[in-house]
């Protein structure tokens, strides 16, 4: 039997908390059996799973729920066997795949003699020993058919052979790490939990285009992982992975650590160039590309985090191999940072290809509350929504694109039935046009226009012609913005406009929000037959709204009312409506 | 002496840097982190050591949201000024605190202890009318009481 871990939590919702005296039957357990030194115990306080009693997991990958305290002995004595307790471990998560994430919480991050444990550092050695050439390693790459993990799903290979192709004294990769959609952490996670893999990466990509220098660009907001980045690439040095003639093999390549400083717009390939060659980070028109003219017009090439972490193991495990997983346009995984409306949030790997409803459900475990699933929003800001009805769909780029929203980098918003449609394009616009850097007017004056008609909206100020707006500003952004972002800014309102156009008219026309969010469009209204007069509602109302007394009941001045919803909350008999 | 201390600072920053290409963002990031804030005398200096022109800096603080001109205040006063507190004189509240910090809102008064701001609706209507600084938040708050509540936090800040 191999060293173990095991974790334990009480999931349930019932108090006491048992995770104690669990924990404590196991230790005496583990003692009785003499396991002691070999299976560590430990509480956590999130375990991933929720509403399951008490919940065991033995990693990397059992799980046992609803846990009795009779069970534990069994449980025990199948650890001891390497054996798992079928009927007890009643998912094994197979849904999902770590290729990305494999040394994610594995592996001590800030260790190279624990990456290189896991086959660490053995790509570049293949690549420079075995492959040789630039040329087989692209090779490899077009076989694995990895597309770029930032999100317009463009062929890793292809880059790499445009940027090789061209003729130069000087080339650089770029790690883009500038992670800043609202809800995605997802590179966040691999330069923190996996560092040495996106360094492996780069050398990769360095060595098939001819490059001999790389920058990481990592948001200044991850502190973390700028530490652990910048300690992956000094252990580097120290073990001669990096500097002059990397393992004697006479390939030079050079690391350097740049900070972004909080510009979502820096995402964009251009902009993050501009960025790290210290200026505004303003995007400018394409082409020429930078894999012809990028970094101080050098060629260029620009990767994600999670593209890069992907490289390592195709060139070990051979590009056949990683494009057996995903659909036929979409090979591989991808990480998904699933939150919202769902009960188990966090980050999710799977292969390309898993439908949406597998996603939430199966691993996301569902809607929080019981409540029913009225859409997902992917691709953060530059995304769309995907309505229930198509929640079957299996994810892959072209699929996505469909449907009218984008893969992104990962960011899966669950939203309930209490969610508003106009109130979410509300949101993503108020971001876009905080983040629009101004140079382009399409993009500067459009979103401004957006956000202004859909504040007006959920206002209640809106007309049925402010719609058809909505959609000629739309096209014009896409059309004529410079760069992605304004190009893409307008994709949460045409698809909530495509899929909810009823909900934007119920704003409109009857001045009502379905879904009870947006606060100008509330009445609030006493049921004189619920009402038990007991004056609370009176009481708690800051506004002065509320008039009559315990004889004649109550009444709401709308007028007066600041839709507040005290009254709404404090009433114990239901008495209060909200419409 | 002050004025040479800050020069030794930058001048130790600029050679850290020295000849990587396009390192200002680094730089500037450098100087936050030993300020808090990149003053606008280091950035006179820094023109004068690099060799660029003032505006080329300033540009580029200004597009980052990261970097501060001013020092961030050691505590953040944040004045709710969601309608059921505006109704409850949220607005009385506001002129109370530029009065005793001499500030407006956005800004840091003069000995750096607090930052003035106002937001939209810290969801709390029933406890109107709301100050929250830093993580506490002070409900029904009157006129009368905010001197007393800033004079914890500088009695505080005199302790130490």
């Amino acid at each position: 039997m191999e060293n173990k871990i095991i974790y334990v939590r009480d999931t349930g919702l019932v108090s006491p908390d048992r995770t104690k005296d669990v924990h404590t039957l196991l230790l005496n357990g583990l003692r009785d059996r003499g396991m002691q030194a070999s299976v560590q115990a430990v509480r956590v306080s999130d375990i991933g799973v929720y509403n399951q009693g008490v919940v065991i997991k033995v990693l990397p990958d059992v799980t046992y729920f609803n846990v009795k305290d009779e069970d534990i002995g069994r449980i025990l004595d199948a650890i001891k066997q390497d054996k798992t307790i079928s009927e007890l471990a009643s998912r094994r998560e197979p849904k999902q795949l770590r290729v990305v994430l494999r040394n994610c919480g594995v592996i001590d991050p800030e260790s190279i003699e624990e990456y290189i444990a896991h086959d660490g550092y053995q790509a570049i050695k293949k690549v420079l020993f075995e492959f040789k050439t630039p040329d087989k390693t692209i090779d490899e790459m077009k076989k694995s058919g990895l597309r770029g993990r930032g999100g317009a799903g463009f062929p890793t290979w292809m880059k790499w052979i445009f940027a090789k192709q061209v003729a130069s004294d000087q080339k650089y990769v770029i790690c883009n790490g500038d992670e800043g959609d609202p809800g995605a952490y997802m590179d966040r996670s691999v330069l923190e939990g996996d560092p040495h893999s996106v360094v492996e990466g780069m050398m990769i990509a360095g060595f098939s285009i001819g490059a001999t220098k790389g920058y990481f660009y990592i948001r200044a907001e991850y502190p973390l992982a700028v530490e652990r980045v910048q300690k992956a690439i000094d252990q580097c040095y120290e073990a001669g992975l990096l500097g002059n003639n990397v393992l004697g093999s006479g390939f030079n390549f050079d690391l350097e650590v740049r900070l972004g400083a909080g510009a979502f717009v820096c995402g964009e390939e251009t902009a993050l160039i501009a960025s790290i060659e210290g200026r505004r980070g303003t995007p400018h028109p394409r082409p020429p590309y930078p894999s012809v003219k990028g970094l101080w017009d050098k060629p260029t090439v620009i990767n994600n985090v999670e593209t890069l972490a992907n490289v390592p193991y195709i060139i070990l495990k051979g590009g056949d191999e990683f494009a057996k997983v995903g659909t036929q346009t979409s090979k591989g995984t991808k990480v998904f940072a699933l939150t919202g409306k769902v009960k188990n949030s966090g980050l999710v790997e799977v292969p390309m290809g898993t439908s949406i409803r597998e996603i939430v459900f199966d691993i996301g475990g569902g809607i929080l509350n019981n409540k029913n699933i009225k859409a997902v929003q992917s691709g953060g800001p530059s995304g769309g929504v995907i309505p229930k009805d198509y929640i079957d769909t299996p994810v892959d780029y072209e699929n996505l694109q469909k449907l009218g929203s984008i893969m992104g980098s990962g960011g899966m918003i669950v939203m309930d039935e209490d969610d508003c449609m106009v109130d979410i394009a509300c949101f993503y616009q108020r971001f876009c046009y905080d983040e629009s850097c101004g140079k382009c007017s399409p993009c500067r004056i459009g979103t401004t226009q957006m956000l202004n008609t859909l504040c007006k909206i959920t206002e209640g100020l809106g007309e049925l012609s402010d719609l058809d707006n909505l959609r000629r500003i739309a096209q014009a952004m896409q059309r004529a913005a410079l760069c992605g972002l304004g190009q893409t800014a307008p994709n949460p309102v045409i698809s909530t406009l495509r899929y909810y156009e009823d909900e934007y008219k119920a704003h409109i026309i009857d001045k009502k929000c379905p879904s009870k969010k947006c606060r100008n469009l509330l009445t609030y209204k006493v049921i004189s037959e619920k009402c038990k007069k007991c004056g609370l509602c009176l009481k708690n109302c800051e506004a002065k709204a509320i008039t009559g007394n315990k004889d004649d009941g109550y009444i709401i001045d709308m007028n007066k009312c600041i839709r507040c919803g005290r009254c709404f909350e404090v009433c114990k008999f239901k008495a209060v409506s909200k419409e | 002496m002050q004025e040479e201390k800050l020069s030794a600072d930058i001048e130790n920053i600029v050679k850290k840097w020295e000849g990587k290409k396009g390192s200002l963002i680094m730089i500037l990031h450098d100087i936050q982190n030993l300020y808090g804030y990149v003053p606008r005398s280091t950035s006179l200096q820094l023109s004068k050591y690099m060799d660029v022109p003032l505006a080329r800096i300033y540009e580029v603080i200004t597009f980052y949201h990261f970097f501060k001109l001013e020092p961030p205040g050691k505590h953040l006063v944040q004045v709710c000024m969601g309608t059921a507190c505006y109704l409850k004189g949220a607005s009385d509240l506001l002129l109370e605190l530029r009065n005793i910090l001499g500030v407006n809102e956005g800004c840091t008064s003069n000995d750096g202890l607090f930052h003035l701001e106002v937001v939209r609706c810290l969801g709390c209507c029933g406890l109107a009318p709301v100050v929250k600084i830093d993580e506490k938040v002070y409900s029904k708050v009157t006129k009368d009481r905010i001197a007393d509540i800033l004079a914890e936090y500088e009695e505080e800040a005199v302790a130490k």
